[in-house]
Order: C-alpha cells, then structure tokens, then sequence
C-alpha cells in the first residue's frame, strides 16, 4: 500500500513517480556525502574512534584514565617570564611577569598501574593561564625526537606492540614489518637510546618534540621548538632504582617538590629555514639559537583523584595569539586524539577507580 | 501553478546566508569528530567560530520573525502536512539555537578556549565539570544527527512542494 501523499500526488501529476525518485536520490547523495565526511564509508581510513581502538587493544580498557600517559600527578606553580622570548613571538606569556601553572607529570602509555621504571618515557604537561582568558597547553616528553611522524605511523606502530590474542604477547615478527616499513621510527629510536636517562622527574629535561611557530608584533614568524631544562642538578639514573616502590619516580617527585619547589628553564631552539618543521623524528642540527624565556617553578603535588589538572585536555593546539602550529602532522592528530581521549574518560568518570598516585601518597610526601 | 506570496527579503536574506552555514557546520562538525588528519585543526578553527555566527544569526532571525511573518501555507495543504511543516520549523529554529549554545557550553565544560580569532575568545558559561562536559558532548552528537535528519526532511519537503505538488510553497522561499 502506497502512502496516501503518493497516490494523491500520482493523479494530479503523471511525472510524479520519476520526480519523486529524483527527490529521493537527491536525499540519498546528500546522506551519503554526510556519512563519508563521518567517516563511516570509508572502512581503512583512520579516524578518532579506531586509534582509540587501537590503544584499548594495547593496554585494555582502563575506564576514566587518559588513554595514552595514563598514569600520572597533578601539580602547580607558576611561570616568571623573563621578557626575552617576545622578541619572537607577541603572546602575553612572554611578556615578562608571572603567570600561574597547572601541569601534570606522567609516564607514557596506557597502563595507568604500571611500575616505574627508568627507560619509561617521562611527560611534563603544563596549562599556563593568561591573563585575558587566553591559555598555552603543551606537553614535553624526555626524549630528543619523536618515533614516529604521522598519525598513520603512530596507529601502525600501536598495532604492531598490540598483543596477539592467542599468546597475550606482542609479535615481535609484526614490530620487525613495522620497523623495515618506516625507517624514520628506526633513525629516531636510536637517538631516543641513547639519550642521557636521569634519576627522576625534577632532573629530567622535556622536549616539545613538535615544531610551532612564533609570530612577533610586525606578523613575521619563525619556527620554534621548545624544552623545559632542569635548574636543579642533574643524576644519572641508576641502573636498579633506589627503592623498589612501584611509584618510586613519583614518590621522589613528591618528596622533592615538599623539600623545595623543582624549576626548569623554559628554553626556546629557533629553526633555521630548512629545518624540518612537518618531522618531529628528525632533531634540528645543534648550535641553533636558543632563547630563555623564562622559569617555571613547581611548588604543589596532588594526586589526579583530587588535583587540578585531571578536568584538563593537554590539546597542543590551546595556544595563545602569538604561538601557532607549525605544518607538523602531528599537531592535529595529538589534538584529535587528546580530544577523543578525554571525552570517552569524561564519559567514564563515574567509574574510574582511584589513580595509583593517591592523595594519601602525595599526603605522606611521597614516601608511602 | 498557484502564485503564493513570497517571504519577505530580510528573511529570504537570512535563510538563505544561514542555509550554506548550517549545512557546512553539519559536515565540518562530522568531519572533524573522525578526523586525525592535518585538517583537523582547520576544521576546528572553522567549526567554533561558524557556530558563534549561527548563534548570532539565529537571535535575529527569530526576532525578524516576528517583524516579518511568513506568508501562509496555501489552505490546499492537508492538516498533517500543515503539522509536519510547523513542527519542523519550530524544531529547526529551537536547534539552530541549542547547538551553539550546547557547543559553547560543553567548552567551557572542558575548559578549552572558545576562540573565535586570534586573540579573541569567548568566556565559560559552565563551571569546569568534567561529567557536565560528557554529557553536553553527547548531547552535541545527538541534536547534530536530529539538526541533520530535520535538514533532509526540510530539503525533501520543500523538493516536493517544487516538484510534486507544484503549489507555490517552493517559490516563496526560492525564487
């Protein structure tokens, strides 16, 4: 039985039934245009939900935790900008003053109970409030380069660690397919090797690893990376860690920031018009120009469960008038993926058990 | 072919500076949720601010509306046609203005910048809520996929006056 508008519109108008198809192939394009732009059409191209996948097949499902540098402590302090860095870029946080911090120190990966260990790559991530509503996030890693340079690579590097569901381990024969298909990641994990491991946090150095790019008054640019540089002095991390606590990397965090507040120099590396700026696994050459724009000083540690930065998106891309990103492909897949991260952990709030850095950790100094 | 009033060109002006913009935030906003390639920020760039201008756009429509009714549905039309052309219209103006505003709050929510240029930003109007943000963000989702399907019912509908019942509907609004 046809619907009554069909038939009503058949005896007034003998063209209606082609006319009616038109109507409905034009709804069908427009539908279809709108599925491909989502996504659905288009089962290999890598979208927000399967790198999302692709994390819970490595670590499993860790409800309320970011998916990637899952395990981690609150802080705060504050940055004294020294003025020298708005020579390059026009963005209030330079302008010399202070301005308040809320960061976040964590390990990388999506275990957010895994042990500390020394080889583990360390993240700083910092929020920097400005004055006016305008904020700067970003978030440093230990390491001198990144392993690999597009999301694409990030994606097949996860699935090549993913373990196999038969043996519950990684196929090293994958990781081997991995390796020959992207020399860039094997280039950059042999720098990544050799890099000098510290004892802890407070002495570690952190790396922007992605390149941006600085705007001045007069609208000119050029391309930055930036560092945050220990103050404090710097250990060579012991071969067997000095307690075998699980969180002994946050304990001595902790312990120090109660001692004394922990800074770092916030340094910023200028690049030079061929330096790779789309590449995050290729280093800059050394002797670039490199500019103090200030310190930041850490004086507060408190645990995810109650701390200020666990409601915070560390989206690289929250950046002030003055820093923009550079044409890094990395920058807006870190961007997309911190989002997808944080809504699905928003979504699992209520269910998230307690961090493994608790606040009566962080109560006791550190030294549970 | 019946010869009906046409709107009045404030409100052809809006709606058809607003169409392009709604459909475009449509597809930029599914887009975008899926993307993890270099495009992203760009959409996201786009995405905010567009919103904030539908918004805007939308207030004054509404009170265009009221300065400048629509002509009447011809009285040929049957009474649930009649219903189903009111309803949707009501339920694309109330969408047109909630999702700005559910966009703008589930950021302020999240505590991401609402940037609409360069140093320009909007301020919270949502304290900083972690489960306020992931239900917001659901419900952007959800009246996204209701804005759109009504969008296709609009389009087929106004099709079908220009097409099929050839009553004069279709011209008001574009021709």
């Amino acid at each position: 039985m046809k619907p009554f508008w069909f038939r009503a519109a058949l005896l007034t108008n003998p063209g209606a039934p082609f006319r009616l198809g038109a109507i409905g192939a034009v709804m069908l394009s427009v539908a279809g245009a709108f599925g491909y732009a989502g996504g659905w059409l288009s089962p290999t191209r890598l979208t927000q939900d399967r790198m999302m996948a692709a994390f819970q097949d490595v670590n499993g499902t860790h409800a309320g935790f970011r998916r990637n540098h899952a395990k981690g402590v609150c802080v705060t302090g504050w940055f004294d900008s020294s003025g020298q860095a708005t020579a390059l870029s026009k963005a209030a946080v330079f302008r010399r003053g202070r301005v308040a911090v809320v960061g976040r120190f964590a390990l990388a990966g999506g275990m957010p109970f895994q042990t500390d260990a020394p080889a583990t790559v360390r993240s700083m991530a910092l929020r920097f409030l400005l004055p006016g509503g305008e904020e700067w996030r970003t978030g440093m890693n230990n390491i001198p380069v990144f392993p690999v340079n597009s999301a694409r690579g990030f994606y097949e590097q996860l699935l090549a660690s993913s373990p196999d569901p038969a043996t519950g381990k990684s196929d090293p024969a994958r990781m081997k397919a991995f390796m020959a298909a992207h020399p860039e990641t094997v280039q950059a994990l042999a720098l990544i090797k050799k890099r000098q491991v510290t004892s802890g946090f407070a002495d570690s150095t952190f790396n922007s690893l992605n390149a941006f790019r600085f705007i001045d008054a007069a609208g000119a640019s050029v391309p930055v990376r930036w560092s945050a540089v220990p103050v404090q002095p710097v250990a060579a991390s012991s071969a067997e860690p000095s307690t075998a606590a699980d969180n002994y990397l946050f304990d001595d965090l902790i312990a120090q920031i109660v001692q004394h507040p922990q800074q770092w120099r916030l340094i910023m590396t200028v690049g030079q018009a061929d330096d790779p700026t789309n590449d995050a696994t290729l280093p800059w050459p050394e002797g670039r120009r490199q500019i103090d724009a200030g310190t930041i000083t850490i004086d507060q540690a408190s645990s995810e469960d109650s701390g200020r930065c666990t409601a915070v998106n560390y989206d690289p891309l929250v950046l002030p008038s003055g820093i923009e990103p550079s044409d890094d492909p990395l920058l807006s897949a870190r961007s997309a993926v911190y989002a997808s991260s944080f809504t699905l952990r928003a979504e699992e709030e209520h269910e998230k058990p307690p961090s493994a850095v608790t606040a009566q950790e962080v109560q006791a100094g550190g030294k549970l | 072919m019946t010869t009906q009033a046409r709107f009045p060109a404030a409100s052809l002006l809006l709606h058809w500076m607003m169409a392009p913009m709604i459909v475009a935030m449509l597809f930029i906003g599914v887009g975008m949720a899926a993307s993890v390639s270099a495009r992203y920020d760009l959409l996201v760039s786009i995405h905010r601010p567009l919103g904030i201008a539908i918004f805007v756009l939308c207030v004054i429509r509404i009170v265009n509306r009221f300065i400048n009714p629509p002509p009447e549905l011809p009285d040929t039309l049957p009474s649930m046609q009649r219903f189903a052309a009111k309803a949707s219209h009501i339920l694309l103006y109330a969408l047109m203005l909630i999702m700005p505003l559910v966009g703008w709050g589930m950021l302020s929510a999240a505590r991401y910048p609402t940037v609409l240029y360069g140093p320009l930003r909007l301020p919270p109007i949502l304290p900083h809520d972690l489960t306020l943000y992931a239900w917001l963000r659901d419900l952007h989702t959800v009246l996204a996929y209701l804005l759109f399907a009504t969008f296709l019912v609009h389009f087929a509908a106004a099709l079908y006056h220009g097409l099929i019942r050839r009553d004069g509907v279709f011209g008001t609004m574009a021709s």
